[in-house]
């Protein structure tokens, strides 16, 4: 468990009136100190949040808030954009990660991402869960199906897809191609998945499909969700992150945030009264 | 506290209003309940007792009312923070309401046997804690009405000297009793009645919890000021032997 060491080598430096966790449980990604900037644009101001191992982490906030951009630059997708740059303190698993030095595929193996919309390849769906383990492991014929098997099982979906793995993704369902794409990217075993709106194209039984599945998977990995469904960050998450125009506001278990908010921003968002 | 912003969906906004309203109206039945209940008593009126009775079963169906409209809202607006302990509060404090009025209708009741009996027992004690007690109850339903947790704390707070009053009434009765058997059967009226009175003022209380959390998110701490020791209490005279 050298990734969640972090946290508790800085804690131990602290007096101990001072050491006292976001949240008690060992954090796997932590964040201090983010500012990211879309060229002049000051998109995080100053964040700084924990996220625990094995814990679902929800973001809420509206549209342009900074929740998205926090997710694009835990697995670096803005570097693909010129102008766009971070500064501060990304720690995972003992690396700052948006330092010059990080390697992006060692980077995006370790955390997975789920879309807003379904993104399958053209592909068969055996080709759709295989694809990203190719680029990082050497597997025999026997261990890619395996690895296929537990993803898809682990992304409950292979009871329905067993007997037409060579069928093409793209005749999947909107809901089963979401599953789909979360049995993709747990394939690599990522450490950390990353979730933006995944369920926000979905019918409700599609929906509840996959809440159950996050429920499922942060046994095994970090979660963290960014989602516009107040009930179902409510029903996902164990904290809630609160942002607005850039800035983390509120951070605490969701049952704090849902029921008692501390800050008078949170209030007014969750409760329908903004603006 | 400065005024919150209106919530964006209107009708939500209306609901929730309709709900405070709802919960004033119950309010104002009720308090009108203990209010009459009191004059039946002092006035030795029986016909403002029967009212009372009367209005019982109205207190209870507008709790239903309340409790159906509060369950609506809960299943169709999913509130969250500050609404959704509101609703909450709502539902609990309908039943402290309920149980207020049928306190109010058991001391209407008692006072029309007590009506048909020469008692020598002055009312004066008991007139007194009635109005501490209709104060503390109006107080509470305007806090829960205002959304002022203030007027709570207020109400929370005064709930000792509604004890200690009874407190006194209840030995006052006793020594009656003692000095005179044929005074039993008045004065064990006129005891629940304190004792009824006394349980309003407990219930008010509870509203007076019930609002500080819905508006501050806070509780009160656990303990309360609480005075009424006259489950201990025992008699000089016994407790000498």
């Amino acid at each position: 468990m050298e990734n969640a060491s972090h946290n508790t080598m800085t804690e131990a430096a602290l007096p101990a009136g001072l050491a006292t966790p976001l949240i008690d449980d060992a954090a796997r990604v932590s964040i201090r100190g983010l500012n990211f900037y879309y060229g002049a644009n000051h998109a995080l101001k100053n964040i700084n949040i924990d996220y625990a191992d094995k814990k679902t982490t929800a973001m809420i906030g509206p549209s342009g808030c900074g929740k998205s951009t926090l997710l694009r630059v835990l697995n670096r997708m803005y570097d693909l954009y010129p102008g766009q740059r971070a500064e501060g303190e990304v720690m995972i698993g003992g690396e700052n990660i948006i330092s010059p030095g990080q390697d992006l595929n060692q980077l995006r193996r370790k955390v997975g991402m789920v879309f807003q919309k379904p993104t399958p390849f053209p592909k068969s769906i055996y080709e759709n869960v295989i694809f990203g383990v190719r680029l990082h492991e050497k597997l025999s014929k026997s261990e890619m199906d395996e690895r296929v098997e537990w993803a898809l099982t682990r992304a409950a979906l292979w009871n329905e897809v067993k007997d037409r793995l060579s069928a093409s993704a793209i005749g999947l369902s909107g809901g089963q191609q979401q599953r789909l794409c979360i049995a993709r990217s747990i394939a690599v075993r990522p450490e950390v998945l990353l979730l933006d709106e995944p369920t926000s194209a979905l019918d409700p039984i599609s929906t509840l499909k996959i809440e159950e599945l996050i429920d499922e998977l942060k046994q095994d990995f970090t979660i963290i969700i960014v989602t516009h469904n107040m009930q179902q960050a409510g029903r996902c998450a164990d904290q809630v992150g609160f942002f607005y125009l850039g800035e983390l506001v509120e951070v605490g278990p969701s049952s704090q945030i849902f029921t008692a908010p501390r800050e008078r921003r949170t209030q007014e968002y969750i409760t329908g009264r903004f603006g | 506290m400065p005024e919150d912003p209106k919530h964006i969906v209107t009708s939500f906004e209306l609901d929730l209003k309709k709900l405070r309203d709802m919960i004033a109206g119950m309010g104002g039945l009720v308090e009108r309940a203990v209010a009459d209940a009191t004059t039946a008593l002092l006035d030795h009126d029986p016909a403002i007792a029967a009212s009372v009775v009367e209005m019982d079963p109205k207190i209870d169906a507008e709790e239903r009312n309340v409790e159906q409209f509060a369950i609506r809202l809960l299943a169709l607006r999913q509130p969250v923070a500050d609404d959704l302990r509101q609703v909450v509060s709502a539902l609990k404090v309908i039943t402290d309401l309920e149980r207020i009025g049928d306190y109010a209708s058991n001391v209407a009741k008692r006072s029309l046997v007590i009506n048909k009996m020469a008692s020598t027992f002055a009312l004066s004690g008991l007139g007194q804690m009635a109005r501490l007690v209709q104060q503390n109850l109006k107080t509470v339903i305007d806090a829960a009405g205002e959304a002022d947790p203030a007027k709570a704390v207020t109400v929370w707070r005064a709930d000792q000297a509604v004890d200690d009053l009874y407190n006194t009434i209840f030995r006052e009765l006793i020594t009656y009793m003692m000095e005179d058997a044929r005074s039993i059967t008045a004065c064990t009226h006129l005891l629940f009645i304190a004792k009824n009175l006394e349980r309003i003022g407990d219930h008010a209380t509870n509203i007076a919890e019930l609002t500080y959390y819905a508006v501050t998110g806070e509780s009160l701490p656990d303990f309360r000021p609480k005075g009424d020791q006259t489950s201990a209490y025992v008699h000089a005279s016994s407790a000498g032997e």
